[in-house]
């Protein structure tokens, strides 16, 4: 059921409205302390401002942001495990971790207190989508080391929803307590979404029989081609939501009913926009790489964080009433995503069809050019549950993967079954992708 | 009543085969039966052993993905034709064989088949029903 826009509601109004000026006066006061924090706290980042000649001193407010060094993810391995910890261990009570497809996995750490603020962003999110206590809210991220699951639910907590914590996969349980239990909010990847909503649709169920109203999508680049799709097939309005486990997860940024960008959790997260190339910050308004400072991070306070995402921010006045600065849509990840035969990829697609199809998700994508066309190989460890004692029962099962993903993907892969523990683990990460047309380029 | 069959999926085929022999060799696992399906890019080989759940155990110890089924095993006598009443009485009953094969006793001069259907039961009943003796895991270690 689609209901109308009724009446704003925030989660902490007194911060979504703030007059932009007082914003940059509650900014200003939180970087100074937190860049003495850091730099008191972590060596590493202490020798990177010593050898750029700034010191906390230096630092009086926003303006002077452009002064600190930036922080990459190759700072993040070179510090792995520890080496950005601002906290002693014995202050933080939880990690959460990366499920990045190349390099060594990010761990990031919270105190309790990093908690509770990243938890507000993400209630912040969840009653700008609509949500308050009455609501019925489903989280279908995964839980774990993923931050998607922990993240939104404990927005959840907070907002008071009932809450469903299903984690990701098994999409019949999920559809049974959806329609059971009247699951009004759903929070999952938007490509699990899709996906949901089809097999909704091949159950028979109409928008109208869906009980949800909204559902808050992120972890993964969508299209607004995607989002109408979602909208149509579950009857419900579809927010964005973006964050990052370098800086504390999803809820760095979340969509209002404007759905014309993500505002930014600025008093937690301040954004700035850079020339990817010469790291000179650029002007509101222009495309560039995203970097974001924590100004309230107590464990893992990165300063001046190098996303890799490219996109745009604003300040236009928005309908919703929030002053907070809105972000476009990220244009993806330039690490992650591939594009074959002209579609956009991401391992996160695939990995995603192999939770819904009963696989665990270790695989491995080869893609390789073949005169002027991309061939697209998916190679799948087989596991017990699928296997069967006959050939065609086999390929019965590499077709039915490879339909999914077509599903999901919009191309054809060749689905390989092979053999378990079959695939290449190098510090006991697979490598998920073998792009070999680079080396014919 | 059936009789217990090991499946092993395998990539690498020749280094797997010489693997999996010497593993249950090993062990002192006698092979009754096997045979192999494969496609260019993979096998599964099925075994017929006396001890189907150590050589599960000692397989799965080096990785194999390893899945027991039940299949039907009936008692062929040593003489031209027998295979073919036999699977003439299976289709008579409109039961379909997906895979099949055979092997002889060590002790008495008899051919047995492995077959694989849909329903065991109702193989074993027609087949029963024909005169054909069924056997059992018990009985493989006596062949
Ligand atoms: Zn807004």
């Amino acid at each position: 059921m689609l209901e109308g826009e009724k009446m704003q509601n925030y989660y902490q109004k007194e911060i979504e409205t703030m007059p932009v000026e007082e914003m940059k006066k509650l900014q200003s006061e939180k970087l100074v302390k937190q860049v003495k924090h850091v730099y008191e706290n972590v060596p590493y980042y202490r020798d990177l401002m010593d050898n750029k000649g700034v010191t906390p001193d230096d630092i009086k407010g926003i303006d002077d942001l452009y002064k600190l060094p930036f922080l990459t993810k190759a700072d993040l391995r070179d510090a792995y495990p520890y080496g950005l910890l601002a906290k002693p261990l014995s202050d933080c009570v939880r990690i959460q971790s990366t499920s990045g497809t190349t390099g060594r996995r990010v761990v990031a750490f919270y105190t309790q207190n990093d908690i509770e603020l990243w938890e507000d962003c993400c209630a912040r999110a969840i009653v700008a989508a609509g949500g308050t206590k009455d609501d019925v809210c489903q989280v279908a991220y995964g839980y774990g080391l993923f931050t998607g699951g922990p993240g939104l639910n404990g927005g959840s907590h907070k907002v008071g929803c009932l809450t469903l914590p299903m984690s990701s996969g098994n999409t019949e349980r999920q559809i049974q307590f959806m329609m059971d239990l009247n699951a009004s909010i759903i929070c999952c990847t938007p490509s699990y979404a899709a996906y949901i909503g089809e097999t909704l649709q091949e159950k028979g169920y109409k928008p109208e029989d869906i009980p949800l109203k909204a559902g808050i999508f992120g972890a993964e680049p969508w299209t607004e081609e995607m989002r109408r799709g979602i909208e149509n097939t579950l009857g419900i309005k579809a927010y964005d939501i973006y964050g990052l486990t370098e800086t504390s997860g999803p809820g760095v940024s979340f969509e209002c009913s404007e759905q014309t960008g993500m505002h930014i959790n600025e008093d937690h997260f301040l954004a700035e926009i850079i020339d990817p190339d010469t790291g000179k910050v650029l002007p509101e308004g222009s495309k560039g790489e995203l970097v974001f400072t924590s100004l309230d991070k107590e464990a893992f306070p990165l300063l001046r964080y190098r996303t890799r995402d490219i996109c745009v921010l604003s300040r236009k006045k928005c309908s919703c009433g929030r002053t907070l600065i809105k972000m476009a849509k990220p244009m993806g990840r330039s690490d992650d995503m591939m594009i074959i035969r002209g579609v956009n990829v991401f391992p996160s697609q695939i990995e995603t069809v192999l939770l819904n199809e009963g696989y665990q998700p270790n695989y491995q994508i080869i893609v390789d050019r073949k005169g002027n066309t991309d061939t697209f190989d998916v190679n799948v460890e087989m596991t017990a549950e699928q296997f069967t004692d006959t050939v065609s029962g086999v390929t019965a099962k590499e077709k039915a993967l490879a339909n999914a993903m077509k599903t999901m993907l919009g191309i054809n892969p060749a689905v390989h079954l092979v053999a378990p523990k079959s695939i290449v683990r190098s510090e006991g990460k697979a490598v998920r992708v073998i792009d070999k047309r680079k080396l014919h380029d | 009543m059936a009789l217990k069959q090991l499946n092993i999926f395998v990539e690498n085929k020749k280094g797997a085969l010489v693997e999996i022999t010497e593993t249950l060799a090993s062990n002192e696992i006698n092979i009754r039966a096997l045979s192999i399906a494969d496609t260019e890019e993979f096998g599964i080989l099925r075994l017929i052993v006396n001890d189907t759940e150590l050589a599960s155990k000692v397989l799965s110890e080096k990785n194999y993905l390893i899945k027991t089924t039940e299949v039907v095993g009936v008692k062929i006598g040593d003489a031209p034709g027998k295979l073919s009443t036999a699977l003439a009485v299976l289709d008579k009953e409109d039961i379909n064989v997906e895979y099949l094969y055979a092997f002889m006793a060590r002790t008495e001069k008899h051919a047995y088949v492995v077959l694989r259907v849909a329903d065991n039961s109702q193989a074993e009943k027609a087949l029963e029903d024909a005169g054909y003796h069924m056997i059992t895991d018990p009985d493989i270690d006596k062949l």
